[in-house]
């Protein structure tokens, strides 16, 4: 049995009274495991927790009780709080708190240049991570001259940078447009199935989670369904319980069985349903 | 209170060489009471376009007029036509300053000259009509709400001034699915009950394709497409080379139809979508999924 990348054992988190939430269990009782390579998205409305998991995969938080582990390492353990980091990178909601220099290529080159790695090393890895995520002709632009997309793939940039075994995502895309989103979301799925990076991504964009191998749902800090996107928007009265959406098709499809039509459960994408209702083609 | 505008264009940094087109020859006409939402690709000029609807930008040529009254002329008092036309800019929580709820929503009424007594009544109307109550938020500090309460009391902001007309750039975004809901809940019970003009700047097509009355479709500083929704979404081949989209449910009846089903493709909810396809089921148009 293949060891998990990340593990956690009976999570739970409660925040103290500085960060304003007190008391706040945050989360409870949450087992998890992430294999190396997967794709996995949380999806959750604000409050449920999501981030709080994933400030947990990278040490920004440690457990109250119970244990995660990443790539062997116990997250509790002070001492390997560096080593951690530089396997599992994050990437925030906000675009502009995240570029600290005054050019594209300084700020991919800040992560390995405070590993003291030899500048030869940190040159090829700059062009390789910019590269990845397509901003290389934008080595020598100041970050502040780009647009929201552009600036999260030079924050992603940053993170492969630091050759991670995974990247944790939090809202990567709630600040951006359509055109910003689809630029993310396209730069992280190759990261995945180019660089077997893994990913966990965390949103509540339910368009989002469609393409990935597993979908997480959390609310008031537990882990309430889990699955393949297909197995988890099959569940449309509880999605709609927990406030999250459902594609339009799937409700389609839900509201045609409801009706007594025999479509089959979880039809997901337009395409999809336009071969069910016209199977002659 | 009604918007028009004749041949508005206006150009960033203009008389320089950075000179950029942002909106060519703008025409348009916006009615008391409409709920109009606007649409297009980021750059396409709506922000812009919004600007000029109380007078933030003028244009280099055309006019504005809002209620008969020309903003581009030099004496016109602009300070009067904003209290009438409130705008929520994206992200209308960066701007909250006051130490509590009733200081920052009370304070354009304060600082309009209303005595204590009527900015207190403004201000529990206006946290009413954002699902937050009076009493129980005023003496809090807006930075320590959650990000859903801070948008709200910055609506609030906007509309204690009890604007006749109201424009929201992007009042969603980042919102979670229920936060969403809501507002646009909010905001569409404001325009029924007070007959408040709305204009909705979005990139949800699902959102503007149930909200709104008129749709007005943005693309390079131009005016690309002005309809019901019905009529913009009818336009699919069109929208996606500009790079929108139209709602997953009309796309899917837009798709059925190039396959030769003889689909009413004027839709633009899951329940009318519903009903039609049970109308092709049982009309046999559709086989194989009769009960």
């Amino acid at each position: 049995m293949k060891e998990p990348l990340i593990r956690f054992t009976d999570v739970n988190f409660i925040y103290a009274k500085t960060h304003g939430r007190e008391g706040l269990a945050a989360l409870q009782d949450v087992n998890l495991e992430i294999f190396e390579g997967e794709f996995a998205a949380v999806l959750g409305h604000n409050g449920s927790g999501k981030s709080t998991l994933a400030k947990h995969v990278n040490a920004l938080l440690s457990p109250t009780s119970g244990q995660v582990v990443v790539a062997g390492l116990d997250t509790s353990d002070q001492e390997k709080v560096w080593e951690i980091r530089q396997k599992v990178g994050m990437v925030f909601q906000n675009p502009d708190n995240q570029l600290v220099a005054t050019t594209v290529e300084e700020d991919v080159a800040f992560g390995p240049e405070n590993l003291g790695i030899p500048s030869a090393e940190i040159q090829r890895r700059v062009t390789e991570s910019l590269k990845t995520v397509d901003m290389l002709s934008y080595r020598l632009h100041s970050p502040h001259q780009l647009s929201g997309g552009q600036k999260q793939r030079v924050a992603i940039a940053g993170v492969i940078s630091m050759l991670p075994k995974c990247i944790v995502l939090d809202e990567p895309t709630a600040m951006l447009d359509p055109e910003g989103r689809n630029e993310v979301m396209s730069t992280i799925h190759r990261l995945n199935r180019e660089e077997g990076i893994t990913v966990l991504h965390i949103t509540h964009h339910m368009d989002e989670v469609i393409g990935a191998d597993r979908v997480i749902v959390m609310d008031e800090g537990r882990i309430v369904l889990q699955g393949t996107p297909r197995e988890v928007f099959s569940q449309v009265d509880l999605m709609r319980s927990l406030h999250l959406d459902v594609p339009q098709v799937t409700d389609l499809a839900e509201r045609l069985r409801n009706r007594g039509y025999s479509i089959p459960q979880g039809t997901l994408t337009v395409n999809e349903m336009v071969m069910l209702l016209c199977p002659s083609d | 209170m009604s918007i028009r505008l004749e041949n508005v264009s206006f150009s960033y940094l203009e008389d320089t060489p950075m000179s950029q087109a942002a909106l060519r020859n703008v025409s348009l006409e916006i009615e008391e009471g409409e709920f109009v939402g606007l649409i297009g690709p980021t750059g396409s000029g709506k922000s812009t376009l919004i600007q000029h609807f109380n007078g933030l930008l003028k244009p280099n040529s055309g006019k504005v007029y809002v209620d008969g009254v020309d903003l581009t002329l030099k004496d016109t008092q602009l300070r009067l036509i904003r209290q009438k036309v409130g705008m929520v800019f994206q992200y209308p929580e960066h701007q909250l300053f006051g130490e509590t709820v009733l200081e920052d929503v009370g304070f354009g009424p304060r600082n309009g000259g209303l005595s204590e007594e009527a900015v207190v009544q403004r201000v529990r109307e206006a946290l009413a009509y954002v699902g937050l109550e009076y009493e129980t938020i005023r003496d809090q500090s807006p930075f320590e709400l959650s990000g859903g309460q801070k948008r709200r009391v910055a609506i609030a902001g906007v509309l204690a001034m009890q604007p006749s007309v109201l424009i929201l750039d992007e009042p969603t975004a980042g919102l979670d699915p229920e936060g969403r809901e809501e507002i646009l809940g909010e905001i569409r019970q404001l325009h029924e009950e007070r007959g408040i003009t709305v204009v909705l700047v979005t990139h949800s097509m699902e959102d503007v394709a149930r909200l709104v009355d008129r749709l007005i479709v943005m693309e390079r500083g131009s005016i690309a497409l002005d309809g019901t929704p019905v009529e913009v979404f009818g336009q699919v081949a069109r929208l996606k080379k500009m790079g929108l989209g139209v709602p997953e449910i009309t796309e899917l009846m837009h798709e059925l139809k190039a396959r030769g089903l003889d689909v009413n493709t004027d839709i633009l909810t899951v329940a009318k979508a519903e009903e039609e396809i049970i109308r092709l089921i049982e009309s046999r148009k559709v086989m194989g999924w009769q009960k």
